[in-house]
């Protein structure tokens, strides 16, 4: 395999106080359950969850509340014991309103019947698919694809699994630290997609910034000749799903394709260890690690019932710093910027970042075609460009720029020099000329 | 919560190590070693050009913006660079009011009439002084001996009319006079050897690209090869390969001209061919037409082909591949 291990382009972001070299070393703690959750309907990409419970139900932990809906949707599990105080919308990271369950937490953590597998030895695909539409298992990295989904039996040979550990957001060390203490089980997660999926080689992608995490996975799949570690250089965004495929493989996804085509399949440590959970104990996805960072008292690594609100967060990790002026739900380079903390937590969030200050952007000014967002840019786009054609309107030139093919990393607007906001005008161009070509579908549809 | 909390579209992290106005600090800096060989060179009249030139290069920006009521730019220092260019590009004895004339000309119709900073087709600086040597040639002759270290021209000087090194059949010049800078020719352009600590320099801070010096000097270190044969001999007077490097505007051309990113292709292979390009452009002038020196023409030539160069180099997203037949996707 080759040792140089980048992808093109990518930039190394600074922090400010309590980044990742802080949260790091942060081991996970509990917090303590909140009083009331509430639980999105909508956890992942695709058709949102059927409701399956009403105002003044009584639940249990790990009930299923939410039945999914559609092909690609996942299921909906209560993360405490208590009463259904409502079936309603609430505000989400995005600012949009979507259905929740909203639970009152009676303490007793009274969980339903878990019924683990009795023989794991034995899963094939079918059955890892349904039971993770049924787990409510995802993507946990991020982009909450439901691993229904992703984990049906293949249509091509898949020869390659990687698995997700680079992390390479500023600030975010919750994958880190369930690395280093739940290694093991991720790696029996990561056998079972292996062998149900009849894959041959397995790679633990991990940044070079987790030492600990990479001794300690090299240790443990030392005795398994189909596990290798890859320790990754330290760039943003190493852990992009192409960036990682072609850092790791030197296989180039196809724009607009999926790494399965070229015959591989990543997924993420999170959910490899949600993976394990739902096979060996029976347990449906209702917590993940969060990282509170950035301008907080005390930052830290919790593990977070899904549907806790962010300010009990903030409230355990004693509040914020005088000088912060950003709450993000997310990391600081793809994560949304919110402005209120009755948002619950849900399985994509993987950290709460604050930021002070002295990181806030300052005006922009003219674009000087200086070059470095086509430098840095790991899908090769020319960000000025579409920048200046989504401000004359011209989606048509942004589409033919390659507008569609922006991951929103973010790494073009960290570079530029005139602080122009090119993400969101790539952000703009995907959503402008995404609608109009499901119009043109739909149109065509009809016309048949 | 007491404090208001900043909501705006990621991502919320920013390079603040980077900023127009600070890669405009780095081309000054990059540039004061040059200004300090004008000085030393050809005396207080340098510095008098130097000043007069920037100077009216910030008020020229200043009043366009105030006068068409946009906010005013000046402190990104673009100006500051433009000016102290436009200086570069002017013989010492020129008079004060050509520098004032160059700036305007520079800022107002090269840039601010193209829309400012980032917009213009040409670089200002190179632009304004093609129009100056084609509206004032006589005073724009670069004719002046350089006199070291002393801060007025000897009495002498002024009258003697010479030749700089390229012009045909002045070829004395040895190689230390023509890296240190002990040569007829405008200002700023007779000091290689501080013209290149000023480009090593931006090429540290990364402000720009080795791309495009290493091709444009490349090409002309090959085309003179191919002609002449000759790296450096003395007999050979300015044909060889070395004298026609450190002659003439070419390296000021090379690392502070054609590198300016407004006026320059965006892409790697753009900017190989703009320095190819331009070192083609500077042989023909150079050798085939009856300029001694062809720089200026050749980068603003290459100028305006940017975005046809642009057009043409744009890069494949990642991934892309040819999309396959419809037929087969019918079947499918």
């Amino acid at each position: 395999m080759s040792l140089y291990t980048r992808f093109p382009g990518g930039i190394h972001p600074h922090e400010g106080v309590n980044g990742k070299s802080a949260t790091s070393v942060l081991p996970i703690t509990e917090t303590l359950p909140p009083s009331r959750v509430s639980i999105p309907m909508q956890q992942h990409i695709g058709a949102p969850a059927k409701p399956l419970v009403q105002k003044g139900d009584h639940v249990k932990m790990g009930m299923k509340i939410g039945e999914p809906a559609g092909f690609v949707s996942s299921a909906i599990h209560s993360s405490v014991s208590g009463t259904v105080v409502d079936v309603a919308p609430c505000v989400l990271a995005s600012g949009l309103q979507a259905d929740c369950v909203i639970i009152d937490n009676d303490f007793k953590d009274e969980w339903v019947e878990l019924h683990p597998f009795e023989n794991p030895e034995a899963l094939d695909a079918a059955a890892l698919s349904a039971l993770a539409r049924d787990m409510g298992l995802v993507g946990l990295g991020g982009a909450t694809f439901p691993y229904s989904v992703k984990l049906m039996p293949p249509k091509v040979k898949i020869d390659t699994l990687i698995v997700n550990g680079a992390e390479c957001e500023p600030y975010l060390s919750a994958d880190h630290q369930l690395m280093l203490i739940k290694a093991k089980e991720i790696i029996e997660g990561t056998r079972r997609m292996q062998k149900a999926m009849g894959i041959e080689k397995v790679f633990i992608g991990i940044e070079k910034n987790k030492p600990d995490a990479i001794a300690l996975m090299t240790k443990l799949c030392e005795d398994d000749p189909t596990f290798t570690v890859v320790a990754l250089p330290v760039v943003y965004p190493q852990g992009g799903e192409k960036q990682l495929v072609y850092a790791i493989t030197k296989r180039r996804v196809r724009t607009g394709g999926l790494p399965l085509e070229k015959g591989v399949l990543v997924v993420n440590v999170g959910s490899c260890y949600a993976l394990y959970r739902a096979i060996y104990e029976g347990m449906p996805l209702i917590d993940r690690v969060v990282t509170v960072g950035g301008s907080v008292t005390k930052p830290a690594n919790y593990l977070v019932r899904i549907g806790t609100p962010v300010q009990f967060l903030l409230d355990a990790s004693q509040g914020l710093l005088p000088q912060a002026r950003m709450m993000i739900y997310g990391g600081p380079m793809m994560g949304m910027a919110i402005n209120r903390t009755d948002i619950p937590v849900t399985k994509g969030c993987s950290g709460i970042t604050v930021l002070e200050k002295a990181l806030m952007n300052s005006p922009e000014t003219a674009c000087i075609r200086c070059g470095r967002c086509v430098d840095v840019c790991p899908m090769y786009l020319c960000p000025s460009d579409i920048d200046k054609a989504m401000r004359k309107g011209w989606y048509d030139e942004a589409e033919k720029l390659g507008a569609m093919n922006c991951l929103e990393c973010g790494a073009c607007s960290w570079s530029c020099p005139a602080k122009r906001a090119l993400t969101q005008s790539c952000r703009t161009c995907k959503k402008v000329i995404g609608d109009k070509q499901r119009a043109q579908r739909q149109q065509k549809a009809e016309a048949k | 919560m007491q404090k208001k909390l900043i909501v705006s579209p990621g991502p919320h992290l920013h390079n603040h190590a980077v900023s127009t106005q600070r890669i405009m600090l780095d081309v000054v800096i990059a540039l004061l070693p040059t200004a300090a060989a004008a000085v030393w060179f050809f005396g207080g009249s340098a510095l008098m050009l130097m000043i007069v030139a920037v100077i009216s290069a910030i008020a020229a920006e200043y009043v366009y913006q105030k006068l068409t009521h946009q906010p005013v730019t000046v402190s990104d220092m673009s100006s500051v660079v433009t000016g102290l260019l436009l200086a570069f590009n002017l013989p010492a004895n020129a008079p004060w009011w050509l520098a004032a004339v160059g700036s305007f000309l520079a800022i107002i119709l090269i840039k601010q009439l193209f829309g400012g900073i980032g917009q213009n087709f040409m670089n200002p600086a190179l632009a304004a002084r093609a129009i100056l040597m084609l509206s004032w040639t006589g005073l724009m002759a670069a004719n002046v001996l350089p006199h070291a270290g002393q801060w007025v021209a000897p009495l002498a000087a002024d009258a003697v009319s010479v030749a700089t090194p390229l012009t045909h059949g002045a070829e004395g010049f040895t190689l230390w006079q023509l890296f240190s800078g002990d040569v007829p020719g405008m200002i700023g352009e007779t000091s290689k050897l501080a013209l290149l600590l000023g480009g090593v320099y931006l090429l540290i801070r990364k402000v720009i690209d080795w791309r495009i010096p290493v091709s444009f000097l490349g090409t002309v270190a090959i085309a003179y090869f191919i002609q002449t044969g000759t790296l450096y001999s003395v007999e050979s007077g300015a044909h060889n390969v070395l004298y026609q490097l450190l002659s003439g505007g070419l390296i000021i051309g090379a690392f502070f001209m054609a590198t300016d990113y407004v006026t320059s292709p965006i892409t790697g292979i753009g900017k190989l061919i703009m320095g190819v390009g331009c070192g083609l452009f500077l042989f023909v002038i150079r050798e085939f037409s009856s300029y001694p020196e062809g720089c200026s023409f050749a980068i603003l030539f290459l100028n305006v082909l940017t975005p046809l160069i642009d057009r043409f180099t744009t890069k494949k997203p990642f991934g892309f591949e040819k999309p396959t037949a419809p037929a087969k996707e019918a079947k499918a």
